[in-house]
């Protein structure tokens, strides 16, 4: 029983987490749990699914994907954040941005909140009642949130208010969609996805239409959807790269809900209202993350509007269907490992300039000679060039669009990601080249690290091998994704496909 | 039965219009744990008989809307030591005049969703359509973060109230579970406002307006 492990095994190590006083055990305890983690996810991409826990919970096919595309993540991040946290100073020190004296918050809370965070997002992964998939997501939401404000400065509190209110009044909008699912089906229905798609056609339409509006917006939320999706940039800039990774398979994590409530619609033959709406907040989702990446000088709230556009990319593929669903699928994976990716970077620049603006920053290649290649190879990765994941995804879900004849969606869709495309390069190519003086010229001639300061001389830090070692990892899948998949993985993607988009 | 569960929403309707009419935190917490113990009685009356799984639900519920959450906003109020009005954007007139209209709204917008079940009071929905409108309206119009959190627990009353007479099969797994979570939603907001006041020495929430584009 594998899958049962998946949501106990990290439940128990974060529990444990809070109470264990030494530094080093708890670190151990972090990457352990991650291993066996994956080590368990992969277990049950073998072993059959069999549900458990009075039916609610089973692993299906495309609940092994999204927990293999979460566990993926998690791992990078566990070894990073063991480095992280041994880098990371104690005590108070002054705020990069204005100066200020902050402190963090106890790493044993942070270590524990990111375990139960995946034991939340496993739970949600697994879930097969749509009332237990709202208690996971919801519990997600809140794991998360005390990691949000690992650095306690007044704007990451601002970032964690944000966070909770927005998202929680937004699941909240789901619960009701949920209860009104129920009452489609007289109320004597249970909320078991089996028997609420065997009831299928006899649930009543017009609130099973409300039902899924209320259930999009309030998934949506999390999902990072436009117009939904304010929290987003404010979260991911002002969280430790750790957290924003984390926060990339919380939003996959979140269109699941999505595609198990239209598992549902499909079921009771409304899948075209549902594909229509999804089209239409995917390609807002795209249009306004363009708008706002072509003008960002932050590089952490570029990538974290970059997300919101791959989120409208998933769900113009699982609105358009077909292969379109499976190249959502695809591009789930393509662009968590990038974004991922990109996030640890992204932490790896910021402790080596200290500062989070794109014109701050310039030479990445020659400070940082690990960080700075990978970084371009990132970018790369990311804005879908061939021969990633990232590539093969868009183009997938491009000709699905093609194939069903919908032209002028399919030419919105290419002109949305040609902006972005622009956006995204423009800014983080910038960064890459040159030389750091020029950085330093250009915001008035300072050095920005305490070290150079002292020296007053540039200064090329040391790059830890757990700084360095997770993001190329996750390049690497990337890079994999684009060129060939296992067979297993294949057989899955194409099963959990069929399931999700109901043809 | 059916009479005793139109007197709770009607309840329902006019504790919502007192909330948006006072000035008093205090009175709007503890409108808001009024609310919760009339709500608490609703999954007790959906049922034929007493089930002991409806009982626990409606226990829990008691506890918690009625005695555990208003303890915790009471208790975040007084650490962050700051007058007790709820000092909205909208004046209360307005906010009243709002309230009308969400009403109107809402009763036009329950009155076109069918209810299949003929067990379920034709007032169930507009009234859930409104305590959810006035929990949004709080959220968005009150400047300090204690109220929108009584904004947010009287949405949750509102979709709680719809889920308790929609759902006629209790579910025992599924209501802890969101009960739960309400809880440690209500807990980590305490928290976060508990440590704004520290950052702020205020609990304004309009003035975390650093963020932005």
């Amino acid at each position: 029983m594998p899958a049962r492990w998946t949501i106990l095994a990290p439940a128990a190590a974060g529990a444990a987490a809070f109470v264990i006083p030494d530094n080093r055990t708890r670190r151990g305890l972090l990457v352990a749990t991650a291993v066996t983690h994956l080590a368990l996810t992969l277990l049950a991409f073998r072993a059959p699914a069999r549900p458990f826990f009075d039916g609610a919970l089973l692993l299906d096919d495309p609940g092994r994907l999204f927990l293999l595309a979460t566990s993926v993540l998690f791992i990078a991040a566990a070894f990073y954040t063991m480095g992280y946290l041994k880098r990371e100073a104690s005590g108070s020190r002054p705020d990069m941005v204005e100066g200020r004296l902050f402190s963090n918050s106890p790493e044993a809370r942070f270590t524990g909140c990111i375990l139960l965070f995946l034991a939340a997002m496993s739970f949600v992964c697994l879930a097969q009642n749509l009332g237990l998939l709202w208690v996971g997501v919801e519990a997600t939401t809140l794991a998360s949130a005390p990691l949000v404000y690992f650095h306690r400065h007044h704007r990451s509190l601002e970032a964690t208010w944000k966070y909770l209110l927005l998202c929680s009044v937004g699941i909240a909008l789901a619960l009701f969609g949920t209860y009104m699912l129920a009452l489609s089906g007289g109320g004597e229905v249970s909320l078991g996805l089996p028997a609420l798609m065997a009831a299928g056609p006899t649930l009543n339409p017009v609130l099973l239409k409300a039902a899924f509006v209320f259930l999009l917006v309030g998934y949506g939320t999390k999902m990072g959807l436009a117009p939904l999706h304010t929290w987003l940039p404010d979260v991911y800039s002002e969280s430790p790269s750790v957290v924003a990774l984390l926060s990339t398979s919380l939003l996959n994590v979140s269109f699941l809900a999505i595609l198990r409530v239209r598992q549902v619609l499909c079921a009771a033959g409304q899948a075209d209202f549902g594909n229509d709406l999804l089209v239409f907040l995917g390609l807002t989702s795209m249009g306004w993350a363009a708008i706002f990446l072509l003008r960002q000088t932050d590089y952490k709230r570029l990538l974290a509007y970059s997300s919101v556009e791959h989120m409208g990319i998933l769900a113009f593929g699982a609105g358009i269907g077909g292969t379109g669903m499976f190249g959502a699928l695809l591009h789930l994976f393509a662009h968590g490992v990038a974004k991922g990716a990109m996030f640890l970077l992204a932490g790896n620049v910021l402790a080596a300039y200290m500062t989070k603006n794109v014109s701050g920053v310039r030479g990445l290649v020659r400070a940082l000679p690990y960080s700075g290649p990978l970084w371009v190879a990132g970018v790369l990765a990311l804005v879908g060039m061939p021969p990633f994941g990232a590539f093969v995804s868009e183009l997938t879900i491009l000709r699905a669009a093609l194939a069903g004849g919908r032209y002028t969606l399919a030419g919105i869709f290419l002109l949305l990601l040609s902006v972005a495309f622009i956006g995204i390069t423009t800014a983080c190519l910038r960064m890459a080249q040159g030389t750091r003086a020029q950085a330093a010229s250009q915001t008035g001639g300072q050095f920005h690290s305490p070290a150079e300061r002292q020296t007053g001389q540039s200064f090329a830090p040391r790059e830890a091998w757990s700084a360095v070692l997770p993001p190329l990892a996750l390049i690497a899948c990337a890079l994999l994704l684009g060129l060939y998949h296992p067979a297993r993985l294949a057989e899955v993607m194409v099963s959990a496909a069929r399931i999700t988009g109901g043809f | 039965m059916l009479s005793l569960v139109e007197l709770i929403l009607v309840g329902l309707v006019l504790t919502n219009l007192v909330l948006l009419g006072t000035s008093r935190i205090g009175l709007c917490i503890r409108m808001v744990a009024f609310q919760g113990v009339g709500l608490a009685l609703l999954p007790l009356l959906g049922h034929e008989g007493l089930e002991p799984e409806a009982l626990a639900i409606s226990g829990a519920t008691a506890l918690l809307k009625g005695w555990i959450f208003p303890l915790l906003l009471f208790r975040s109020l007084e650490s962050a030591h700051v007058r007790a009005e709820v000092e909205p954007y909208v004046g209360y007139s307005n906010s009243l005049l709002f309230g009308v209209a969400a009403l109107a709204v809402s009763v036009w917008l329950g009155g076109r969703v069918p209810v299949p079940d003929p067990g379920v009071p034709s007032l169930l929905t507009p009234v859930a359509f409104f305590t959810i409108l006035v929990g949004l309206f709080g959220i968005v119009t009150r400047r300090k973060a204690v109220s929108q959190v009584v904004g947010y627990l009287v949405l949750e009353n509102g979709i709680f109230a719809f889920g308790a007479v929609a759902l006629r099969k209790a579910q025992l797994l599924v209501e802890m579970g969101i009960l739960l979570d309400v809880f440690v939603a209500v807990f980590v907001m305490g928290i976060a406002i508990f440590r704004i006041n520290r950052e702020f020495d205020h609990i304004d929430a309009d003035r975390l307006a650093s963020l932005k584009e």
